[in-house]
């Protein structure tokens, strides 16, 4: 797989709480959970190595206490690291000043938060042209600019209502089309719709992906549901206790987890809509067309959409890579070892 | 680093009580023929800080200067920022625009007529809430009207309109200070607990040597007086403001300014609604006691009926108060919880959108003009007042011709049989041990620091020569609040168990606390005359609110599953009550122990003025000679006793509130 340019680089980045948390990080140069305690610091971010790509829906997932949204808010400096180093687009964030962070943030950076965070004085115009406002741009402008996302989110109709008029669902509306006015390049999704009710969270997370097939931004999106995190990512980083267990793709994870308390997430998820035919295949080294086969998959296809297709078949499918050339052969046996196994 | 904490703590305290106490009362019984200074602190030993205070206070208006300019013409300054928009607020709402001084004044401009304020309070009502609350402010106003107290109202209420304002945009600009820098907070924390401690008159006398008599002087100590609530309100409310919301203003890079104005006040508006309510409360609260130093208006008339005996005349000013404060308590409530507003549906005409403006600035100039021809119209017809003074004068005089015997036996049965026993018993006490126990009961209950605080505090008041009258003022505190719990205490637990008889008795704890505490003694005077007895029910009737609130709420908020888990083990109601309730609500009763006594404390030296000997007659006196020293060493006597049950009280709490999980 091609390498996309890396948006967002972070680089040994630790973040400790408690005092004198920066003379204790230089001897040791990193110190284990149990040093950090007896020092009566807490590592909320514990040397973190990750690289977003350019146009990737990243996704950290950790539970409550595992330093996710520490991360996040490092990430785009709401928190000073303690250490380490942070490129975005190949800059050190950690040494602009802050007048340039204050630019960047204005100009390349948007954020979701969990609650919502709208000002309950301004209506769902007010609020998506806030940020606009705080640049300076003049009202028809910004409010042209803001009418734009408000329709992308799908809340035309309301731009004159006050956010207490709005249900959960759409309360999360406005935040996301507030931190997309200004057109950020990297957005940073805090928990967005951890807050909302299962249904609504579903139709939501449809949402967001028809909202980024058509904008193509670079994503950091923290969750505490394993299922979304799935759903949604490129790729998933594990956290835990301040460390990421893991970063892969979906698929990565549940076929090779690389800890016990990765595989405590995997073994419940269903298989049959993450693995892809691709992944669980048999391949085959050259186009020997010997074989019967009762049709053809694209290596992308999750499982569960040919589900229904293999019981059927009495023979083998051929998968095709993008190239429609056959890489591998797909058989009844092979979907179901996969799913019975674990 | 830190060590282990828990096992410090764990110091054997009962013997030490137990040799402590056991000592105190030998000492206290035998000791007096040898140790005669442990009884009556010498007068040669006495720390003259008065003197020192009060030739600082000297030096300060004489000869300090800032450079630029004195500290005369500093405070000069201040009160011509104050009196301008005073002036003006007065002559619109009371005597009209005036050319000229005195009784040789010709009238430019008559004031805003009566049934226009009426109409503007009204609009205000119903614009915050509904046509109900405009009914409720608009028959308060009507009421001032027809008893003839307008013309004093107005003075009061433009009084008040000028230090709300100062009040709380100086209690906000505090507060975000603090709010920015930790430093400032930690400066000021402590400042404000000693303002909201120490007496309100003790605020006069400096106050009164500054800037002079007059109603400048009054505006200014009601500013101070009202501004703490304002500081802490918004120190809490920006603090308590979900972190997303601040998180928010960084990511889309709002400076600080942008922050401030755009973010953080707007987002906290409705807890800073509270603290602008707390502002205006406190602000009628002063009404009276400012009167002292030169308020007119309402105020005044309540002060001097008092002071002439006359019953009717005092009752209807002082009740003026009361339906002042209520329609304006309503009414900033009102706005406080008044919901964002709603969309509008599509561009309606201007009259559509402001229709209160409009229509109460119709009414201004309508009946403005209509006032020039038919003097009605501007000012009420004093034909058309009513009185009840008389009604109340025979009222009293009723009561006290027919059951004189019985006041009168209930008077001195409890004064002979508890007050006057109870006060012996305490004057008695040398100052020695009752520092000892005190520093034994903050050592016990907070540790070192606390038992440090107890110590240096009481004993600055034996140092100033005050321990016999702050005594006194103990006895007369803590008498006042037994009873007030003994009463209160019950009433909360009876209305937290009937969810009935609740809204009727928050109803009248509300009304309770609206009333200024002067109104109290009025009744109080006139049914047991003067003295320590007349003084400890006004006190009672004054502190008993928080007494039953928050035994009420401490037991309304106790766990439904811990209820359920007695009733389902058996309990009968009354073991539910006793074993699982009260049990669980005692430290927030204790919290509303602490209330009751800070209330009675700040009570008490009001009560002054019908003959009480304690601290408060000290401020009094101090304040009728404008001895800054002494007005001040007094007040910071009441504070430092105030801050000493606070202190000991809240830290009781806090460690019953760890044993018991709830945090």
């Amino acid at each position: 797989m091609s390498e996309l340019p890396a948006k967002l680089v972070c680089k040994s980045l630790w973040k400790i709480f408690g005092t004198g948390a920066e003379t204790f990080l230089n001897t040791p140069p990193s110190p284990d959970e149990n040093a950090l305690r007896s020092a009566g610091l807490i590592g909320a971010v514990r040397d973190i190595n990750l690289s977003v790509h350019d146009g990737e829906i990243f996704v950290i997932m950790g539970l409550s206490g595992s330093g996710k949204s520490t991360l996040v808010r490092c990430m785009s400096r709401l928190i000073e690291p303690t250490a380490g180093q942070i490129l975005f687009d190949g800059h050190d964030l950690l040494s602009a000043d802050t007048r340039t962070m204050v630019d960047i943030r204005r100009h390349k950076m948007g954020m979701v938060f969990q609650h919502f965070a709208l000002l309950p004085h301004m209506t769902v115009l007010g609020n998506v042209a806030f940020p606009l406002e705080v640049q300076g741009m003049e009202r028809g402008a910004r409010e042209v600019r803001a009418r734009e996302v408000i329709e992308l989110v799908g809340l035309e109709g309301r731009e004159d209502y006050y956010p207490r008029e709005l249900s959960g669902g759409q309360q999360q509306r406005v935040g996301i089309a507030r931190s997309l006015a200004v057109e950020p390049e990297l957005w940073f999704l805090d928990e967005p719709f951890s807050a909302l009710d299962p249904l609504i969270r579903r139709e939501m997370q449809d949402e967001f992906l028809r909202i980024q097939s058509v904008l193509r931004k670079t994503i950091v999106f923290i969750t505490h549901d394993f299922d979304e995190a799935i759903r949604l990512a490129d790729r998933v980083a594990i956290m835990k206790d301040g460390i990421i267990d893991q970063i892969g793709t979906p698929e990565q994870l549940v076929m090779q987890p690389a800890t016990d308390y990765v595989a405590e997430f995997t073994r419940d998820v269903s298989r049959a809509k993450v693995l892809s035919a691709g992944v669980i295949m048999t391949p085959i080294s050259d186009d020997t067309s010997q074989h019967d086969f009762a049709g053809k998959v694209s290596a992308a296809t999750k499982i569960i959409d040919i589900a229904e297709a293999l019981k059927d078949a009495a023979k083998p499918f051929a998968v095709i890579d993008e190239n429609n050339r056959k890489i591998g052969v797909l058989s009844r046996e092979d979907v179901f070892d996969v799913l019975v196994k674990s | 680093m830190s060590g282990t904490p828990i096992q410090q703590t764990k110091t054997p305290l009962l013997p030490v009580w137990v040799a402590v106490l056991g000592f105190s009362f030998i000492f206290t019984a035998f000791a007096k023929p040898y140790v005669p200074w442990a009884f009556k602190f010498p007068r040669a030993w006495q720390w003259l800080l008065k003197d020192d205070i009060s030739r600082f206070m000297d030096w300060l208006v004489d000869e300090a200067s800032f450079g630029v300019f004195t500290f005369t013409e500093f405070t000069r300054g201040i009160a011509w920022v104050v009196n301008l928009p005073y002036e003006v607020t007065r002559s619109l709402l009371s005597t009209g625009l005036l050319q000229g001084q005195g009784s040789d004044a010709i009238q430019l401009l008559p004031p805003i007529s009566w049934i226009a304020i009426i109409a503007i309070i009204m609009a205000l009502g119903a614009y915050a809430r509904d046509w109900k609350l405009a009914v409720l402010a608009g028959a308060c106003f009507i009421y001032l009207s027809v008893f003839g107290q307008w013309q004093s109202a107005m003075i009061t209420l433009s009084s008040i309109v000028i230090a709300v304002p100062f009040g709380v945009g100086g209690g906000l600009m505090l507060g975000l200070f603090g709010y920015r820098w930790r430093w400032f907070e930690k400066i000021i924390t402590p400042v404000l607990d000693l303002m909201q401690s120490v007496p309100i008159f003790a605020y006069l006398v400096p106050i009164l040597f500054l800037f002079g008599f007059g109603p400048v002087s009054a505006i200014i100590a009601t500013i101070i007086y009202a501004m703490p609530p304002m500081v802490r309100i918004t120190f809490l409310a920006l603090r308590s403001l979900p972190s997303d919301v601040i998180d928010l203003g960084n990511m889309i890079g709002c400076t600080r300014r942008q922050m401030t104005w755009k973010v953080l006040i707007p987002s906290a508006m409705p807890s800073l609604m509270v603290g602008v309510n707390q502002v205006i409360m406190l602000s009628l609260n002063m009404v009276i006691i400012a009167s002292m130093i030169g308020a007119g208006g309402l105020g005044f008339d309540v002060l001097s009926s008092l002071r002439r005996l006359d019953i009717g005349a005092g009752i209807e000013s002082g009740f003026a108060i009361v339906v002042l404060a209520i329609a304006l308590d309503r009414l900033s409530q009102a706005f406080a919880k008044k919901s964002p507003a709603t969309h509008e549906d599509e561009q309606s005409s201007l009259l559509k959108r402001y229709p209160y403006s409009i229509t109460s600035l119709t009414l201004v100039i309508v009946t403005g003009l209509l006032g020039l021809v038919w003097g009605a119209f501007q000012i009420y017809p004093e034909s058309w007042t009513l009185t009840t003074g008389s009604f109340w004068k025979e009222t009293v005089t009723y009561i006290n011709i027919n059951y004189y015997d019985q006041l009168e036996g209930v008077k001195t049965f409890l004064l002979l049989q508890v007050l006057i026993p109870f006060k012996r018993a305490l004057l008695s006490l040398p100052w020695p041990v009752v520092i000892a126990i005190l520093g034994l009961a903050g050592w016990s209950l907070g540790g070192k620091k606390l038992a440090a605080l107890c110590i240096i505090l009481s004993g600055f008041i034996v140092l100033v020569g005050l321990w016999e009258k702050a005594m006194i003022t103990v006895y007369l505190c803590g008498i006042s609040v037994i009873i007030a719990s003994l009463i209160g205490m019950p009433i909360g637990i009876m209305a937290a168990e009937r969810p009935k008889l609740w809204p009727f008795v928050q109803a009248v704890i509300d009304t309770l606390q609206t009333l200024p505490s002067f109104v109290y003694l009025m009744p109080v005077v006139m049914l047991f005359r003067v003295g320590d007895f007349a003084a400890m029910i006004a006190v009672v009737a004054y502190a008993i609110a928080p007494a039953i609130r928050y035994t009420a709420h401490g037991i309304r908020q106790v766990n439904p599953d811990l209820v359920e888990a007695g009733i389902v083990s058996g309990c009968t109601k009354g073991q539910v009550l006793r074993k699982i309730k009260l049990k669980l609500a005692a430290p927030e009763i204790f919290l509303g122990l602490n209330q009751t006594i800070m209330l009675a404390l700040s009570m008490l030296v009001i009560t002054a003025l019908v003959g009480t000997r304690d601290l408060g007659q000290e401020v009094y006196i101090a304040l009728a000679k404008a001895d800054t020293g002494r007005g001040i060493v007094a007040g910071l006597s009441v504070a430092f006793i105030a801050i000493i049950a606070d202190r000991l009280i809240t830290a009781g709490v806090k460690r019953s509130k760890a044993r018991l999980g709830l945090t």
